[in-house]
């Protein structure tokens, strides 16, 4: 059997749930969410100089945009006393502003108990809800509901709904650093980086986590999933911490980011999808968004400055690639890169995996129908992305143990350095982006859309990607005796490349290419109204939707396999 | 572990004693202890006990070690004041010692490449950008040290030994890396700047090399200052253009390290590639000259790396381009400075 996937069962690491980080964490929420607020409070004191007159600037600043946010965009998810809240932070300031006068340090105590009060709320509001019985519930549900249809689907006869043939594991793979990954949640803190194309991705690592025997994992996930009740429970019980898209006033950003350092360093394994966002062209995330990603490296400080220096203060990276063959929201992502309107202030949420309808109409496709996932576990590394052993040590290139500690000293000392921290969250992004193209596995459903559009391309040189996307259906036709050499040449770089360790590919891309084109044609964008890439009648290969092929198509960008064409 | 407790100051470390480190090492020993390494046991022992390196006077304060380990334990910062060539077993020297808690500063000013598996500087045609390191990256490559500097500008080390005044730039990433060597380096006599863009303040220095090569030439043919002034112009223009391809700002061009030791290098005769530009200019091949040079001048192996990289980047660079075809390929100077006179150069600034 050429397919050697990690199927088996893993007993869970803790299994008494008491012990779980993030029960003992929603044990002591409140005390929690108090103390992120005071100390989200000193970080933006510190941040403004501890100035009364930059920080009413910047509590007018926030006023104004939280008012414009509750007019333009509510949302269904947005508590009632928004309003109110905001109409008395404002008569606040006017009450300072007309009453408080001279004295400078009564002035800053005055401004200081409207910015307490702004950060208790959002503190609050930002912080999870998670509860162990929903998320064992949860579980179970998910586990349960997902083999029975896989079942009803695979096996046929009477009483293939209760068959155990199939699991959710064989439909999606595991692979990669498993052992080490279990290894590590035991001793240290873990922070996930997958890639993020998808909205189903944080449910499908919330699955994987618990499939891995981990205690559930936190993370940040937009607050505009929750407006869908569906995925706000699974949210919930995921342990997940809401981040409003929003907000993008300092003190929201100032703690959230607490939030994130303090419960990383409570010890909760953690979750990021570094790209911020869903990637929109398909390509894989190559400039991440540094916010989250520094709370790692802060924390990894605040242990070892707190003497924390042995395995349980330290902070292991995984990176994480999950890999498909179809995108649900494909269509609306590429349209919404193409129209170029990718900043995110403008950007309207709107997309397919808007009602519960839809959702359970697309997992229902899934299981009916053959689209295989796999997600790639990749090495641990530290925050300054060395590679880490079984034992939480870091290594250097030559295989020398490294003290991490010593990347944040100065004269003997852990020092505090925001500066320095920058830098260092800079170079983690990169490295983070490295080991994404180390690990990706390659499809046959990507192989044939690159293979495609880039033929198309090279045929059109003198087009740039928008005409191209318009040409006409009868221009979009390729010979399959030119297609299938043309893959033959990219698969045989990309096995050079996996040679040198800087790609992955499936064990489906070992048969023949006959089989292999077949394999990608009947995968690739499977479930999309309008396929990226057919056989017609003649035998040669076509496109229905140009800007899908180019999406699939980007999965493959970042290996210079463009050369080849 | 060799961290010291900060009850008694560590001493600052300087590899490398060549002109340029001996003078630093006596600006770093006004305020502080310094240790410098050579790896020749006989420069030791005259460092330790005549207190002066091959000639050259040292402050007394100054302490000589072989051994990389002992500079390494006993130093937080150090200088790398190495000539180019060297640069890299150096740094492989001292990789095993250097941690991540290690400040390091370096003042040299050269290309390295990275060659793939079976190729050498004779098959060699092109070069791509990953191929090409500067010093900073050697180090980061190299070791574990990743807070790193670069100390450049119109330094002359005779100038700096006798004391006239003069400054230089650190260029670091990491803020602290920037205030430590102001700190150390700081005098009445010595201005010291900073500029967060280390890749550019390295290539200025670095590319101002292939320059001085074409002033010399310029003088060795007996033309005057109208031609020097147009050279240092055009020059600015490519190294501007040169430092964005390699990934550094035209803004550090325009500074102490780019313009300054620009003209400079332009008007010192001394200098070993002012020196190839006149011989080349006075008939002698680069052989003949090569030959009667204790160290290789710089600009010759830049020009060379810089040419290579010239094919993978898609941009002109006729100054570079032209003395590469003098050096390596037989063009006559004149040939050349004719062919730069004609070259379409149309805009007079198109980088700022």
């Amino acid at each position: 059997m050429e397919e050697n996937y990690i199927k088996h069962q893993y007993a869970p690491i803790l299994p008494e749930k008491d012990e779980w980080p993030v029960v003992k964490l929603a044990r002591e929420r409140k005390e929690f969410v108090k103390k992120v607020a005071n100390l989200a409070e000193g970080r933006i004191l510190d941040l403004i100089g501890k100035n009364p007159e930059i920080l009413k600037e910047e509590l007018e600043t926030t006023l104004y945009r939280e008012k414009l946010r509750i007019k333009q965009n509510p949302w269904d998810v947005d508590p009632d006393d928004e309003g109110p809240f905001w109409g008395e932070v404002k008569s606040n300031l006017l009450q300072i502003h007309t009453e408080v006068s001279g004295n400078k340090a009564k002035k800053l105590e005055a401004y200081q108990a409207v910015l307490r009060k702004i950060t208790a709320r959002y503190s609050e509001e930002i912080a999870s809800n998670f509860k162990a019985s929903h998320y064992k519930f949860t579980r179970r549900v998910v586990t349960y509901g997902f083999s029975r249809l896989l079942n009803a689907a695979r096996v046929k006869g009477f009483g293939s709904l209760f068959s155990n043939q199939y699991t959710l594991q064989d439909k999606i793979q595991i692979t990669g650093q498993t052992a080490q990954l279990r290894e590590l949640a035991r001793k240290g803190t873990v922070v996930m980086v997958p890639t993020h194309f998808s909205n189903l991705d944080s449910i499908l690592i919330g699955w994987i986590i618990s499939v891995l025997g981990m205690p559930p994992f936190i993370y940040g996930a937009g607050l505009n999933l929750f407006n869908i009740s569906i995925f706000a429970y699974f949210m919930n019980a995921l342990g997940a911490y809401k981040v409003d898209r929003r907000k993008k006033n300092m003190m929201y950003l100032e703690t959230l980011k607490t939030y994130s350092k303090e419960a990383i360093q409570f010890g909760c394994h953690s979750l990021f999808f570094p790209g911020g966002t869903r990637s929109r062209s398909g390509i894989i995330e190559s400039k991440l968004k540094l916010g989250l990603l520094s709370t790692a490296i802060e924390a990894q400080r605040a242990n070892f400055q707190n003497g924390i220096s042995d395995v349980s203060g330290k902070i292991f990276i995984v990176p994480v690639t999950i890999n498909y063959h179809f995108v649900l929201e494909a269509p609306g992502l590429i349209q919404d890169y193409l129209s170029q309107t990718g900043q995110e202030r403008y950007y309207k949420e709107n997309d397919e995996f808007s009602t519960s309808y839809k959702i359970s109409k697309f997992l229902f496709k899934f299981f009916t129908k053959g689209s295989d996932i796999s997600v790639s576990i990749g090495r641990a590394m530290d925050v300054m992305g060395n590679y880490v052993d079984e034992e939480g040590k870091s290594l250097d290139k030559w295989g020398r143990v490294v003290n991490t500690q010593e990347y944040f000293m100065s004269n003997g000392k852990v020092t505090v350095d925001t500066q320095r921290e920058e830098e260092y969250t800079q170079m983690l992004g990169k490295r983070i982006v490295e080991e994404f193209h180390k690990i990706n596995r390659v499809f046959s459903s990507h192989l044939v859309a690159f293979v495609a559009f880039e033929l198309i391309q090279s045929k059109n040189t003198k087009l740039d990607l928008f005409d191209l996307i318009r040409l006409p259906q009868e221009d979009l036709v390729l010979n399959y005796e030119e297609f299938k050499s043309a893959c033959q040449r990219v698969l045989d770089q990309i096995f050079e490349l996996k040679a040198q360790g800087k790609i992955d590919s499936a064990p489906h891309l070992n048969r023949p290419m006959d089989e292999i084109i077949t394999h990608g044609l009947e995968n690739v964008g499977l479930y999309h109204a309008k396929r990226p890439l057919i056989k017609d009648e003649l035998g040669n290969l076509a496109t229905e939707d140009m800007s899908l092929l180019y999406f699939y198509h980007n999965r493959l960008h970042g290996y210079g396999l463009e050369k080849l064409f | 572990m060799a961290l010291k407790n900060s009850s008694k100051p560590q001493p600052i470390g300087v590899i490398g004693v060549g002109s340029f480190g001996t003078a630093i090492a006596n600006m770093l020993a006004e305020k502080n202890e310094v240790m410098v390494y050579s790896r020749k046991q006989e420069v030791v022992e005259e460092i330790n006990n005549q207190h002066s390196a091959s000639g050259k006077i040292l402050n007394p304060k100054i302490r000589g070690t072989f051994s990389p380990e002992e500079l390494c334990a006993s130093c937080g910062v150090l200088f790398f004041m190495i000539p180019s060539a060297a640069f890299l077993a150096v740094t492989r020297t001292f990789a095993p010692f250097l941690h991540p808690y290690h400040l390091v500063i370096h003042g040299t000013k050269g290309l390295a490449v990275q060659l793939g598996e079976g190729e050498n500087w004779d098959t060699v045609k092109k070069l791509r950008r990953n191929q090409v390191l500067t010093m900073s990256e050697v180090i980061v490559q190299e070791t574990l040290a990743v807070r790193v500097g670069c100390l450049a500008g119109p330094n002359i080390s005779k100038e700096l030994t006798h004391g006239q005044p003069a400054a230089t730039v650190i260029a670091s990433k990491y803020n602290e890396v920037i205030q430590e060597g102001q700190r150390l380096l700081r005098s009445e006599k010595f201005q010291v700047y900073g500029n967060s863009d280390i890749i550019g303040v390295e290539l200025s220095g670095v590319l101002k090399n292939i320059i001085a090569i074409a002033a010399g030439a310029l003088a060795g043919l007996g033309l005057g200052e109208n031609a020097k002034g147009l050279l240092i112009s055009r020059g600015i223009v490519e190294m501007a253009h040169l430092s964005k391809a390699l990934g550094g700002t035209a803004s550090s061009v325009m500074g102490l390290a780019g313009i300054g030791d620009l003209v400079t290098t332009c008007n010192s005769p001394d200098s070993r590639n002012f020196t190839v530009g006149f011989r080349l200019a006075k008939g002698e091949s680069l052989s003949q000259i090569m030959a009667s040079m204790e160290e290789v001048a710089e600009g010759v192996n830049t020009i060379r790396i810089v040419d290579a990289f010239l094919k993978t980047a898609g941009i002109r660079a006729p100054i570079t381009e032209n003395l590469h075809r003098v050096l390596f390929e037989d063009l006559s100077i004149e040939e050349a400075l004719q062919f730069l006179m004609k070259y379409p150069f149309s805009v007079d600034v198109d980088f700022v």
